[in-house]
């Protein structure tokens, strides 16, 4: 099966300060992955070196067998779409946000949508349930809201890859899974190639083909969910003690937290 | 969406109906007033004393008013456009300031005399040009980290004074002759003698607004922030310091040829994005119309409320921006609450 990212021995990251070291994984085509670990572990990081915010100090990284730093910025973003964690506060309408994901298929000599442009837009809203909001400015949407056009804006960019950061945070569990269950639909649909960077391991366990477990800029484990969610890998990189069971419907691995309470009266008996 | 592109043509349709209103106003009202029905009689004549006045005091002055209020209000947009906030403009970021300062620099050297009057644009652009980049620098702690806008105001507000204050020390050691240049430069009027220099300021605002519009989806990007522009595939650091550059033209040109006019790249954007919407698509090209729109009738009123003297324009763009900086000020106390 063809594989859409392939990261080769990556290193990069911030001047004399936090760095990525030797990362190394791929992606298969129409994959969900999940990068998984704790605050600072460098998470983040990997994103923006795949984006190119932070420059690459060593390695390369193939989209589609392209090496991302022969492609230009338009290419680039041809090819990938980010949705990041921030809300927007631009006074934009819905439609307009949207719009701007054909932004890098539009030449400086273009200066208006094409026909084309707003079937896509509309299809993609209508993909995310967001097209009855189109004509509402950015500002006023919810969290969930603001995230679904955020997926909207980047689907019609029309991406090969779709990278996320947190694409669930501040949400509360139905927008969580709406989001999520899109996200799996779309990967499915579009064979879209999804990493994404996601805190909750019971979420990530469910709804990524592939895990990437990071631990202090280095890449501790990947693998599938149950590879990489034991208790001893999640104890190792966490630093905290955890109960792993099978979820009985999905066959993947259930992660319990326990609290210190319950974990001393555990070791008096 | 497509209904906005029928809104947006109205739009322009109004201004240009509003363009051609001042127009006849500037040509009819001034120490003498002129009536419309007369004016095609006296263009086919070709003379009297009322076509003088037209051709020679009035219409020049139009066109600076159209060219140099365009222009300015044009910058604002763009200044807002990169620093996302809507109260910078040449004027309040010292930029207007520093073209000034370069002006009277080349006043007190006496260039103009010795080198031609083009040395009047082009000290003013490198005073600006060297503000922009002072207040962009200064304002983003030495070119790392992020915009602090508060922080480039000050700055900006620093630099004018301090532009002022050379300038002050300039006009104590000239002589009687460029005292009275320099003073016209600081008030800022749109009183131009010099033919060639209002035909490079009109060239350069018609040029500016096209040369701009090719930003438009740049700075429509910028919109959500430098970091997503990117991710739209806009080369950021490319577009910024090429909009700077821009600015920095535009405005030291017009600071060369009418002085510090504040505030026109203030009110006029801020009252264009109201009415019709933040897409720079629009927005440069009605900020330009309604900025020269403004500067003439501001001109029409400099020119009559006190007559037969005549006030600065620099004045009445001033109160009038004045307020609507504190106004704006308040609306985005109230938009953040």
């Amino acid at each position: 099966m063809a594989k859409t990212l392939q990261i080769q021995s990556l290193r990069c990251g911030y001047l004399g300060e936090f760095e990525l070291k030797s990362i190394q994984f791929e992606i298969k085509d129409g994959n969900i992955a999940g990068i998984i670990g704790p605050n600072g572990s460098g998470k983040t990081t990997l994103l923006k070196g795949i984006t190119g915010e932070l420059p690459l100090k060593e390695g390369k990284i193939l989209l589609g067998g392209k090496d991302l730093s022969k492609m230009s910025l338009r290419e680039r973003a041809q090819n990938i779409a980010v949705v990041t964690q921030f809300t927007e506060n631009a006074d934009l309408t819905v439609e307009e946000y949207v719009l701007m994901g054909r932004m890098p298929y539009r030449s400086s000599f273009q200066f208006f949508e094409s026909e084309d442009d707003f079937q896509l837009a509309e299809k993609y809203m209508k993909q995310t349930h967001v097209f009855h909001l189109k004509n509402k400015m950015m500002s006023h949407l919810s969290g969930g809201e603001q995230q679904l056009a955020a997926i909207a804006r980047a689907l019609t960019q029309e991406p090969k890859l779709l990278l996320l950061d947190e694409p669930t945070s501040h949400l509360d569990i139905t927008h969580q899974l709406q989001i999520l269950n899109l996200i799996q639909e779309l990967a499915a649909g579009l064979k879209l190639t999804v990493l994404m960077v996601i805190h909750d391991l019971n979420l990530a366990s469910e709804y990524c083909d592939y895990l990437l477990m990071m631990k202090e800029g280095e890449l501790y484990k990947q693998g599938t969910p149950t590879e990489v969610l034991t208790f001893q890998n999640i104890e190792e990189v966490y630093q905290t003690v955890v109960i792993t069971q099978t979820n009985p419907l999905s066959k993947k691995p259930a992660v319990f937290l326990v609290s210190n309470k319950v974990l001393k009266q555990h070791k008096n008996e | 969406m497509k209904n906005r592109y029928l809104k947006w043509i109205l739009f322009l349709a109004v201004l240009v109906v509003l363009l051609f209103i001042s127009i006849i106003i500037s040509l009819t009202t001034g120490e003498i007033n002129i009536s419309i029905s007369k004016i095609p009689a006296i263009f086919k004549y070709k003379s009297g004393i009322e076509y003088t006045v037209l051709t020679q005091l009035r219409l020049p002055r139009i066109i600076m008013a159209i060219s140099v209020g365009g222009a300015l209000s044009l910058t604002g947009t763009i200044l807002q456009g990169v620093y996302r906030n809507p109260l910078v403009e040449p004027y309040t970021l010292g930029i207007s300031g520093g073209g000034a300062l370069g002006v009277a620099l080349a006043i007190v050297l006496g260039l103009v005399n010795s080198i031609g009057a083009f040395v009047l644009p082009l000290f003013g652009f490198a005073g600006s040009m060297i503000t922009i980049f002072l207040v962009y620098f200064l304002g983003t702690s030495l070119g790392k980290g992020s915009i602090n806008i508060n922080k480039m105001l000050l700055v900006g507000v620093m630099i004018s004074f301090v532009a002022s204050s050379i300038m002050m020390l300039l006009m104590s050691i000239t002589t009687s002759d460029n005292l009275h240049d320099i003073v016209f430069w600081m008030m800022g009027s749109l009183d131009e003698p010099n033919t060639s220099l209002i035909k490079i300021m009109a060239y350069a605002a018609l040029l500016g607004l096209v040369i701009v519009y090719f930003f438009a989806r740049p700075l429509n990007a910028l919109r959500l922030g430098e970091t997503k522009a990117r991710h739209l595939g806009i080369n950021t650091s490319v577009t910024i310091r090429f909009l700077f550059i821009i600015s920095s033209l535009l405005t030291g040109i017009c600071v060369s040829v009418a002085g510090v006019i504040g505030f026109v790249g203030l009110v006029i954007p801020h009252l264009v994005r109201i009415i019709i919407g933040s897409d720079y698509r629009i927005q440069l090209i009605g900020s330009f119309l309604g900025g020269s729109i403004f500067l003439l009738i501001s001109d029409v009123i400099a020119r009559t409320i006190i007559a037969p003297n005549e006030l600065p324009v620099g004045v009445i763009t001033g109160i009038a921006g004045g307020f609507v900086f504190i106004l704006v000020l308040f609306r985005q106390k109230s938009i953040s609450k």
